[in-house]
């Protein structure tokens, strides 16, 4: 596999190849970027779903599919995506290479121009998007916000985002909420898809054999009718260091359900300050160490020394200089849960990381780095992550970075890093006091 | 070892059964960074009664996947999974209803991992204590699938289903039914299902076979093993009792699942060329392209979530079709319509050429990923089946097959509909 190619293509479009003939599919995807804020989000979100309906030549989904089908069952999603304050709206495909079909059939031209015709020329009526369509996908989005509460342990951690965040802009979910959806009108809609796709910075990325002189020949083939005018150019996300409040704040909320759910929400503090790519390294690796991994404080501490659950992780919004502690416990025992989480920070502020536990620690994470190459999929979010935060390096580079971290470096993340908010979820006051203490004996005191 | 080829999809697989009984498969993938080995054994969620000797033994439910979970302590006082973590690897396990896999995946060491992984899975190590304490993490486990929706609207439809099977119950157990494990019981358990003989070890990735071949040779008993009798209880009524059911949860929109039981293909190519034709038969009928999706899709009767499949465990074969709706029985409705529409004209021979072709596709998409292509290769020895024959047979299934699965299977008296529907509404 060659290093990534990158080029502006067409003014504010860059095209990333990363050529291999490894693979026995080919991923291409192409993704505008706007900046996230809660009047726009759910228009934004929208319009892939909408694209994905229907175009000029293919006007219904039974015709796109069947199209998609006669191409070896190519597929083309639409993908939103909040990477810190940037929100990411666009399709992505993946599809099987000629060298697998037979006769070699070589499909890729067709591909090209089939995401090109869905994401410049949809099915229209007198020029606007067709309202019934519009209005179907509006539900299914409505559908899809309600439903996350389905997922218990998701749904705690949005809404720890949400209540962390209520001053800033990353408190808007990616498809925004069932209101900013409401609202939508399809007349409105068409304007603003027509705005976003004149004004918007486009990443296109391919992985795949064909090489990046035809690739660009390609796009610049299926794009050439796309709409260029003055970029917004201003994106960005805005980083906050240190918390809200002098004290962590705290939230409390009640659904019907036997487990409950803890999430801890963290600004990583001052190392956020304009981090270079060694910096983030680090973070990476403290996080690593500290609730990252199965060998990390967390996992040892919280689960398997305490028995207290049966996940207690953490994860990082690098993006937006964020991290996240999750578990889900028994709720009579959030207290001894929240002082083990905090005191295995505590504990690493200390200094007390061992080379055991770094070594473990770093081995895990450039490993994961390693293996990106293996899939086209984590490449395609690696290289369009990166490329938001003008990062360039490959994955072995990042690998090679997170090889140097050392425990001094994990011990001052530790130190920046400061409690913002905690969210914690249960089932409400327990109401059967019986099985409340026939249940006891679950739980072992060390 | 067997060396076979497929040139077509640029595949290459070695096998060989060992003196011990161990199924061994290598599928070689040069150049990938990271390789992947599952070592498995033929014993799930539903492997509840067996026999040792001239004994029945009954165990608690959930006792297989306690089992998964108490594997990695070590004799010496350490833990599995730490250990090959801190060697590079990403490991862990699952326990289905039919089997428990242990697995890692590693960028380097990877032969050291490989050895690790199969010396902790076969060395058993269980007290009193360490056997107590992994109560509270697998209770919290179990809780914590008790509230998720998409877990109780298929255990629900497994129990409309099945009247005897232990496929009926949940794979972890319940809060009570663990409590009864004891450390013996688990060391009976080891002693029968995880011989070599009952095992797989599958591999893909940047190796060498006859590598792998050695580590296990090395590693593992040389002794033959005895073929464990496991007892599913008595023969399942041939139709479901009840046909629906349906319960209330913190869930936005009803969830539901449709579902169908059926007699799975003996072991061997048979059983891959049933499930390939069943794979088509969901896709023609209610696939994204079908007018059923398409249409039911834009009434906003279902969403892209809808997912059928064929599920395959235990001895038993499920067809599970379902996902989000606001009207379920409407969907439900609909459902029957084309399966009676289908099984009136027969499917269609175009679309089911149609569908050849996006099938081959999927299963070319399917080879990139060293863990989906060494699990299949895990169902694969179980089942009696080579996977990687899947894109030879798919151009030579038939309608007139399609036409008789459909009979067979989906005939609208054997389908049953599991709910949850919203809270207070």
């Amino acid at each position: 596999m060659s290093g990534p190619v990158r080029k502006e293509i067409i003014p504010g479009v860059m095209l990333t190849v990363v050529q291999s003939d490894r693979f026995k599919t080919d991923c291409l995807s192409i993704t505008l970027l706007t900046q996230l804020c809660p009047e726009n989000a759910s228009k934004n979100a929208l319009i892939p779903y909408v694209l994905r309906r229907g175009t000029g030549k293919s006007p219904d989904m039974k015709a796109v599919t069947m199209r998609l089908e006669d191409l070896y069952g190519t597929e083309i999603v639409p993908v939103v995506r909040r990477v810190g304050e940037i929100q990411c709206t666009g399709l992505y495909a993946s599809f099987p290479d000629s060298r697998y079909l037979p006769e070699g059939e070589d499909i890729l031209p067709s591909v090209t121009d089939f995401m090109g015709e869905m994401l410049l020329r949809p099915k229209t009526r007198g020029g606007l998007f067709l309202p019934d369509v519009v209005e179907s996908e509006k539900e299914k989005m409505k559908n899809i916000i309600r439903s996350r509460i389905n997922d218990k342990s998701g749904y705690a951690l949005t809404r720890c985002m949400e209540e962390m965040c209520c001053f800033e802009d990353y408190s808007t979910m990616r498809f925004g909420t069932e209101e900013t959806v409401d609202v939508i009108r399809y007349k409105d809609l068409t304007q603003h898809y027509h705005r976003i796709l004149a004004e918007s910075p486009v990443e296109i990325f391919y992985c795949g054999a064909c090489d990046p002189d035809r690739m660009e020949l390609l796009m610049l083939q299926a794009l050439s009718t796309l709409p260029r005018q003055e970029l917004d150019l201003e994106l960005g996300t805005d980083v906050r260091l240190n918390s809200v409040e002098a004290d962590p704040r705290s939230v409390e909320e009640t659904l019907d359900l036997q487990q409950g759910k803890l999430v801890l929400g963290f600004r990583l503090g001052d190392c956020m300050e304009d981090p270079s790519a060694e910096e983030l390294a680090a973070i990476r690796v403290f996080n690593e160490c500290y609730g990252g991994s199965v060998t990390s404080r967390l996992f040892k501490n919280v689960r398997e020394k305490l028995s207290l659950c049966y996940y207690a992780s953490s994860m990082l919004e690098v993006h937006k200089g964020l991290m996240f502690v999750s578990s889900g416990i028994r709720p009579e025992n959030r207290d001894v849960a929240q002082a083990e989480i905090l005191q295995q920070l505590d504990s690493l502020r200390e200094g007390t990381l061992t080379d055991e536990e770094l070594t473990a620690a770093k081995n895990s994470l450039s490993s994961a780095y390693r293996s990106l190459r293996d899939s086209q999929g984590a490449l395609e979010s690696y290289y369009v992550n990166n490329a938001l935060d003008g990062l360039l390096l490959t994955p072995e580079e990042m690998a090679g970075l997170v090889d140097e971290i050392t425990a001094e470096d994990v011990q001052r993340i530790a130190r920046s890093v400061v409690l913002d908010l905690v969210y914690f979820l249960h089932g409400g006051a327990p109401e059967e006091e019986d099985e409340e203490t026939e249940e006891e004996g679950e739980v072992i005191d060390e | 070892m067997n060396k076979e080829e497929y040139p077509s999809i640029g595949e290459v697989r070695y096998t060989e059964t060992l003196p011990n009984g161990l199924r061994l498969v290598v599928v070689p993938k040069e150049g990938v960074a990271a390789s992947y080995a599952a070592f498995a054994t033929e014993y799930g969620g539903a492997f509840r009664r067996f026999r040792t000797g001239q004994d029945w033994l009954d165990t608690p439910a959930g006792i297989a996947h306690y089992l998964e979970h108490k594997m990695f302590d070590m004799p010496e006082g350490n833990n599995a999974l730490e250990i090959l973590s801190a060697n590079g690897a990403d490991p862990n396990a699952f326990t289905s209803s039919g089997m428990t896999v242990y697995y890692f995946e590693s960028t380097r060491n990877f032969q050291e991992n490989l050895e690790m992984l199969l010396k902790f899975v076969s060395t058993p190590y269980f007290t009193e204590e360490s056997v107590e304490k992994e109560q509270g993490i697998i209770g919290q486990e179990i809780r914590q699938t008790e509230d998720s929706p998409g877990f109780e609207v298929y255990i629900q439809l497994m129990k409309l289903l099945y009247d005897h099977h232990p496929i009926r119950d949940a794979v972890a157990g319940t809060v009570e039914s663990i409590r009864e494990i004891t450390p013996q019981v688990l060391y009976d358990c080891h002693r029968i299902f995880y011989h070599p003989s009952n095992m797989t070890l599958c591999v893909s990735g940047d190796v060498d076979p006859q590598e792998v071949r050695d580590i296990a040779l090395k590693v593992l008993t040389p002794e033959p093993g005895t073929a464990p009798e496991p007892d599913f209880g008595p023969e399942d009524l041939a139709e479901p009792k009840e046909k629906r059911h349906s319960m209330t949860m913190e869930v936005a929109a009803p969830l539901f699942y449709i579902g169908a039981k059926f007699a799975p293909a003996p072991r061997g190519e048979e059983l891959l060329r049933q499930k390939l034709t069943a794979g088509l038969v969901l896709r023609l009928l209610f696939g994204s392209s079908s007018d059923f999706y398409t249409e039911q899709y834009a009434a906003g009767l279902i969403s892209r979530d809808f997912d059928c499949e064929a599920d395959y465990s235990a001895g038993t074969a499920t067809i599970i079709m379902g996902g989000e709706s606001t009207d379920p029985e409407k969907v439900y409705e609909e459902i029957v319509k084309t399966i009676e529409k289908n099984l009136r004209f027969g499917v269609n021979p175009r679309d089911l050429s149609r569908i050849k072709k996006a099938s081959i596709g999927a299963r070319l998409r399917g080879l990139e990923d060293v863990e989906g292509v060494a699990l299949s290769q895990v169902d694969g020895t179980f089942g009696g089946y080579d996977p990687l024959r899947s894109v030879e047979i798919l151009p030579t299934i038939t309608a007139e097959e399609c036409n008789e699965f459909l009979k067979q299977v989906l005939a609208p008296e054997h389908l049953v509909m599991s709910l949850v529907l919203p809270k207070g509404r």
